[in-house]
């Protein structure tokens, strides 16, 4: 990809991580780890595929998105005040009372949220439902899709796997933010879930593996796709839980804590050197 | 006689030739729960999902946020224990998705507890948004699946296995929310709902002659239940009895025991989640929002001995 384009993503993905340390930092609570880590993948498809305005945002053939990790939901509102869609102020009152920023993504107090997430393991049914009701329209938008890597232990997510095949959803487009850590610990030790290439690949989807951190590689994967294949597209994207703050990269406790506003400081201060 | 999950699979293919929007999935009961006249009909619309309750349920919400109308359909219980899944991707998203539940109560017969749907109304009934509907006979059926269609929001579809009788005359009208009288008395008032409304009419025929005067109504929307029915009739009579082919724990008979409870006369007030859903916020704010801080307290309690 060219480098000025390059340059613009970056910068996107830096303001979209300043956005989600103050959102949480201001709300006292919420999920940095599995925010930070979601940035390129958002960044690009909302930027690159998605293409989302203000003027398409509720358009009836916009491409879908449906984030099924919900708690990952800052870095989704943080990207709808990049687009316009949300203004700063709107981020203020993250998990305020009365607030259409809930905690989870919901999507009758927030539109632009395409589905109400948050209980894990539901929102690839959805989505297949999204592609298999493009198909009856005959329409050829997309549906994105995000999953969490310690949310698959959910027996529904396999459920859903085995079923977009079989309606030859070749319009749903699935990655796997696998950043290795879950709410207690690395999910090798909660509940393994490789090998997964193979695991996803014998249900028949097309799997990917690429860096969820480099645009060059998110974008090459795009232009890899085999647009005849009529089977839905696995990307499993490598990822680093707390990515871009150097005391929350890895490290399991950065899950589902606030940063006070000290550390807070420390990882904006970060993000702009 | 006819079994209402019969009646529903017929309206099913007059109601799919009228809208195009309809959509019917199935978890590898088709031809228990009658989709397979529709199936065949209008194949192009009919998903079928395997024996995966939850990514079905999933499934339908994706379609109905996208602008579909689909029927969900299994057996009650099996349905009833994807309660997460109706929690969330239907109820809390506002998915317009219709859940029809068929093998409701003991009336199945042979194949025993695990396909008797028993908790269904009670699981349904505490979802906000959701109607919970219970139709008596074909003529009822027919109606609430063409009600389902217009009303815009998600529906649960109570249906039986076994035949019923026709309670309903020829020219009946269903009407949402509204218990239907069957019968005039005023010694008792008997509400029933399901496949027990018509014994329920036979017995109180009968008790005719040991002058034993009963009113007989038919309870077909469980949620909303008919409050203004409900508060009309306990003036007129102090015994209630209600029936239904369910648990009574959360059914028929705890709808209406939490509307009669409530009333000055009985003097029982529940305070709690009351039919909506939670939000963020902090706890304090939340507990003031929904009357569960000391001062809320005080001033409900008050208010329901009026000293306010």
């Amino acid at each position: 990809m060219d480098k000025v384009k390059k340059a613009e993503l970056e910068n996107h993905a830096r303001e979209i991580r300043a956005r989600i340390i103050k959102m949480i930092t201001l709300a006292g609570s919420g999920h940095p780890g599995g925010s930070l880590s979601l940035v390129e993948i958002l960044v690009y498809l909302f930027f690159e595929k998605i293409k989302r305005t203000r003027q398409n945002a509720l358009d009836e053939n916009r491409d879908r998105f449906v984030l099924s990790k919900g708690h990952g939901v800052p870095a989704l509102y943080a990207i709808f005040a990049q687009i316009g869609l949300l203004k700063d102020k709107d981020l203020e009152n993250f998990r305020k009372l009365g607030s259409k920023l809930q905690g989870h993504p919901d999507r009758i107090k927030l539109p632009y949220v395409e589905a109400s997430t948050g209980s894990l393991g539901q929102g690839l049914s959805v989505a297949v439902g999204m592609a298999i009701a493009a198909k009856l329209k005959k329409k050829d938008y997309r549906i994105y899709c995000v999953l969490g890597d310690g949310e698959i232990q959910q027996g529904q997510v396999w459920e859903a796997l085995m079923s977009a095949p079989k309606f030859n959803l070749d319009n749903l487009y699935v990655f796997l933010d696998y950043n290795k850590i879950q709410l207690d610990d690395w999910v090798d030790k909660i509940m393994p879930i490789e090998p997964l290439g193979s695991k996803i690949e014998s249900f028949n989807w097309k799997v990917y593996q690429i860096n969820g951190h480099n645009f060059d590689e998110i974008h090459d994967v795009f232009n890899k796709i085999d647009q005849g294949d009529q089977k839905p597209k696995f990307i499993i994207a490598h990822t680093i839980k707390g990515k871009g703050v150097s005391f929350m990269e890895n490290e399991v406790k950065w899950h589902g804590i606030a940063p006070n506003r000290e550390e807070s400081k420390k990882a904006l201060k970060e993000l702009y050197t | 006689m006819k079994a209402t999950r019969q009646s529903f699979g017929e309206a099913l293919i007059e109601l799919g030739a009228r809208y195009d929007n309809l959509v019917v999935l199935d978890a590898d009961l088709l031809k228990s729960v009658n989709t397979h006249g529709f199936a065949q009909r209008f194949p192009q619309r009919f998903i079928q999902m395997g024996i995966a309750e939850s990514n079905m349920l999933g499934v339908a919400a994706g379609l109905a946020l996208s602008g579909f109308i689909p029927f969900a359909c299994s057996f009650a219980s099996f349905l009833s224990g994807r309660y997460e899944t109706i929690r969330i991707s239907v109820a809390y998203s506002k998915a317009n998705v219709k859940i029809v539940g068929t093998h409701c109560g003991v009336g199945i017969g042979e194949d025993g507890h695990t396909q008797m749907g028993l908790e269904d109304i009670s699981i349904m009934r505490n979802l906000p948004g959701i109607t919970v509907i219970q139709p008596v006979d074909d003529i009822e059926t027919r109606q609430a699946v063409e009600f389902a269609i217009h009303h815009d929001h998600a529906v649960y579809l109570r249906l039986t296995r076994q035949p019923v009788e026709q309670v309903n005359k020829d020219d009946y009208r269903f009407e949402w929310g509204k218990g239907v009288v069957l019968k005039e008395g005023s010694d008792i008032l008997l509400l029933a709902t399901g496949a027990l409304v018509y014994n329920v009419l036979q017995a109180a025929r009968e008790l005719e002659k040991e002058n034993i005067h009963a009113r007989v109504v038919n309870i077909h929307t469980i949620k909303p239940i008919d409050r203004a029915l409900l508060l009309k009739q306990i003036k007129k009579t102090k015994r209630i009895m209600t029936f239904e082919d369910h648990s009574i724990i959360g059914g028929l008979g705890s709808a209406v025991a939490e509307v009669i409870s409530e009333q000055e006369s009985v003097g029982l007030k529940r305070i709690g989640i009351n039919d909506t859903f939670g939000e963020s916020g902090s706890m304090e704010e939340l507990y003031r929002k929904f009357g569960f801080d000391k001062e809320s307290i005080k001033q409900s309690i008050k208010r329901f001995l009026r000293r306010d």
